[in-house]
């Protein structure tokens, strides 16, 4: 037996060991492709530190909330399509908790480490609330109740009816629909700057001294250094997460999760109380994405409620299936392509076509464009497209969701998903002939 | 014996769905408040009558859009999230046609197609009402409802058609990409605001009782009438009705009688797909504006209406519709002032009550029979 284990911590090793390679070379490629687009932009380090910051926020962000999510759908099949309102109950907690009293609305001005755990427990809660009777509902009933509830919460927090009150003398409030404003300043801050919710602070002793240092590498603008060290912090967050999600998965509770998935009557049979184990991993899936919410809307100016719209939770599932759910590490990935060439990559092309094409043509629609186009311009029609890639980059992301639902519905690594039992399955057929068995095997 | 035996089964139906009786005790709370504030002067008559006659013309829209949803939902088994997109396409093919025709001659035909888009003239210059430009408004309505059933059957062959096998979830997931290519594409020809549409200051108003009714609603009316006293016709009078009855009801059973099962799906799609369209070009007539996201805001109410009359009930779509169009008005006697803003948050929330304690719909799951 004891052969055995150290079998299974050598092949845990190095499948960790061939996961994080995979997650460094995409990420290195991805951070390649962005350096070149900086350059080629004619960007001096500070602006390709800004854009490789970017590219690790989002990239960071759309991993924990893709994680989160792979926890609810990937290992226990639970169709959670509100990822939106939990993320919004969570940023919004967290902001009414730790958001200044001074500010409009007020917020309660306690400590982040009293803020962020709160708005957590309070997306855990509604998870809760909202998985109690929810659970018991089809796959498909249970994605039109949740989306429902998720628009139920944006709804609410764009009322104005709460965006101000009072609870037993403590002025409260959402902000109703021009968003809450006051939001706590970022704890990065506290690192470089003396007063960090100051934005004209004299540096701290170790601020100084970063700055100081990359300075001398061309890296001169204060902000995006505090950036890109914010979304160093977030990396670590997201490999804390996935540690944490690891673990889970491991865990005779994430046996029976994945067994929930796999079959819910044989879970059911073999004792388990699967509604219990059900609630509480929604719960916790949506504690990870209130995290997400706070760390990704909490870290932008003031947040809005029209931020959380359904189309967010689509963003994150999409990033999902490229990912392959039921894989941590495709969750990451998924995150990381989804975030970087789906999401911010768009975002560059017309300025890379206006700086080496000249396109002059801008007609103002479609028909003006077909006009110039059989006039004797084609250019006119490229003009178009690229005023208007925003709209096209969404249809890129539709037809690719469809792509990958009829060719590959399991993603990059959706072919890793593991499996219920603790020991391998396929062990007991291994003579040679069976090919499946090194993919199962690489988990 | 009958007293005994009634009172017995009232009490199984108390002890086995509480959740059931107590909706029901707050919804007779509701109507007695009502009568109440009636009866005290607190809303007038012609107040509630004019909501019930708005929430009727949203209602029947609503309905409209429901029946494609829910007979896809019944015989290709998925939620077709897709389905408040189809409606939005139809409503842009639509009016694009009533545009153009209405103010062909007076306008440049690109700006008049594109609804406006990039300086295209205003609505108020184009002046396209149902008593202005009738034939214009009838043109766009038999395109809204050809595009769109074209745009479904289309959907199917590339999309769904290739996914006949796979589970609901996997077609439902599809679904929300095809959303997705639809909304953007509209943005991409159109625009990405909201924009006025009718000329609704020009056409004729009448207060039959005190309740303002205007032309375009009662065009509503009578069209959404006409259409699904077509749609019952067809079911229930032709071969083809009946094919997609029994697969609504039951999609095995169809199969081995030797019903045409693609036939009748290609069918139910352009069936389906033609209302939505219609249903988007009405909802455009009644609020006098177009905007690139107006199905899907919808979506969850056509669904909550589905659901409501039971997946796979055209009748059931129908009164769902209606109901869901007169409580989402009728709502708004008790969401007051800053609370108005959860009439559609109650209709969610009606949908979500329905789906945990009468899933099957609160007809108890008849079908399109």
């Amino acid at each position: 037996v004891s052969h055995g284990r150290a079998d299974e911590r050598g092949r845990a090793a190095s499948l960790l060991g061939s996961d994080a390679a995979l997650v460094v070379a995409a990420m290195t490629v991805i951070y390649a492709i962005f350096t070149l687009v900086g350059l080629s932009l004619g960007y001096d380090a500070n602006g390709v530190l800004s854009v490789l910051g970017q590219v690790t926020f989002y990239t960071a962000v759309y991993a924990l909330a893709v994680l989160a999510l792979n926890l609810q759908w990937g290992y226990t099949g639970l169709f959670n399509i509100g990822v939106a309102g939990f993320m919004a109950v969570g940023v919004y907690s967290m902001a009414m908790l730790s958001g200044s009293p001074a500010g409009n609305p007020p917020g309660l001005g306690l400590p982040l480490w009293i803020g962020v755990p709160g708005g957590m427990l309070a997306a855990a809660l509604v998870g809760f609330l909202a998985a109690l009777p929810a659970l018991r509902l089809r796959a498909d009933y249970l994605a039109i109740t949740t989306v429902a509830i998720s628009e139920i919460i944006r709804l609410t927090y764009n009322s104005p009816a709460f965006s101000a009150f009072t609870v037993g003398g403590v002025s409260l409030g959402t902000g109703g629909a021009s968003g809450f404003g006051a939001l706590p300043t970022n704890p990065v801050r506290a690192i470089f700057y003396v007063e960090p919710s100051n934005p004209a602070s004299d540096p701290t002793v170790v601020g100084r001294a970063i700055f100081e240092a990359v300075a001398r590498i061309g890296l001169t603008r204060e902000a995006v250094v505090v950036d890109a060290t914010y979304a160093l912090v977030l990396v670590a967050l997201v490999g804390a997460v996935y540690g944490l999600l690891v673990r889970i998965g491991d865990s005779p509770f994430g046996r029976v999760l994945k067994a929930i998935r796999e079959d819910e009557l044989v879970a059911q049979s073999l004792g388990k109380d699967t509604r219990l184990f059900k609630i509480k991993v929604f719960a916790l899936g949506c504690a990870l994405m209130g995290l997400a919410g706070i760390v990704w809307q909490g870290a932008i100016n003031a947040v809005y409620p029209q931020s959380f719209r359904p189309e967010l939770t689509f963003y994150v599932f999409i990033a999902l299936i490229i990912g392959g759910a039921g894989s941590n590490t495709g969750s990451v990935l998924g995150g990381a392509l989804f975030a970087s060439l789906l999401f911010l990559g768009p975002q560059y092309v017309p300025d890379l076509i206006n700086r080496y094409a000249q396109i002059s043509a801008r007609p103002p629609t479609f028909p003006a464009a077909v006009a110039a186009a059989t006039s004797g311009e084609p250019i006119a029609l490229v003009g178009y497209v690229v005023e208007n890639i925003f709209a096209l980059r969404f249809v890129l992301v539709g037809a690719l969701l469809v792509y990958l639902m009829q060719n590959r519905p399991e993603g990059l690594l959706g072919h890793r998903t593991e499996e219920a039992a603790a020991v391998d399955l396929s062990a007991r057929r291994t003579d040679g002939r069976d090919s499946d068995r090194e993919e199962v095997e690489e988990r | 014996m009958g007293i005994v035996e009634r009172y017995s089964r009232g009490r199984r139906f108390v002890t086995d769905r509480p959740g059931g009786v107590l909706l029901a005790l707050f919804g007779v709370l509701l109507v007695i408040d009502v009568g109440r504030r009636l009866a005290t002067g607190v809303v007038t008559g012609h107040y509630v009558a004019s909501l019930l006659w708005d929430g009727l013309v949203i209602g029947l829209v609503i309905g409209l859009a429901g029946i494609g949803l829910s007979l896809t939902y019944s015989i290709l088994n998925f939620a077709n999230f897709a389905h408040g997109d189809y409606v939005t396409g139809g409503a842009f093919a639509g009016w694009s046609i009533a545009y153009l025709l209405a103010g062909l001659g007076r306008f440049d035909p690109g700006g008049l197609i594109l609804i406006g888009a990039g300086g295209g003239p205003a609505p108020g210059q184009v002046g396209v009402s149902v008593t202005g430009t009738p034939l214009a408004v009838v043109a766009g309505l038999g395109m809204a409802i050809a595009f769109t059933a074209a745009l479904a059957l289309a959907l199917d062959r590339v999309v769904y058609r290739p996914m006949r096998e796979a589970d609901g979830i996997s077609l439902l997931i599809a679904s929300i990409g095809v959303a997705f290519v639809l909304r953007y594409l509209v943005v991409f020809f159109y625009y990405n605001s909201r924009q006025g549409v009718t000329a609704t200051d020009r056409i004729p108003k009448y207060s039959p009782g005190g309740v303002t009714v205007d032309a375009h609603e009662v065009t509503i009316l009578l069209v959404s009438v006409a259409l699904m006293l077509g749609v019952h016709f067809l079911l229930q009078r032709t071969k083809l009705g009946k094919a997609m009855r029994a697969m609504a009801d039951n999609r095995s059973l169809a199969q081995v009688t030797g019903i045409p099962v693609e036939r009748v799906i290609r069918a139910t799609w352009i069936g389906g797909g033609g209302l939505a369209g219609a249903a988007g070009y009405l909802v455009v007539l009644t609020q006098g504006t177009i905007s690139y996201d107006l199905g899907w805001l919808l979506l969850l109410l056509i669904f909550a209406a589905v659901i409501l009359g039971g997946i796979g009930s055209v009748y059931g779509a129908i009164v769902g519709g209606l109901v869901i169009g007169v409580a989402s008005r009728v709502s708004l006697l008790w969401l007051t002032g800053s609370f108005s803003g959860f009439a559609e948050p109650a209709a969610f929330g009606l949908m979500i009550l329905i789906l945990l304690f009468r899933p099957s719909g609160i007809f108890g799951g008849v079908s399109t029979a």
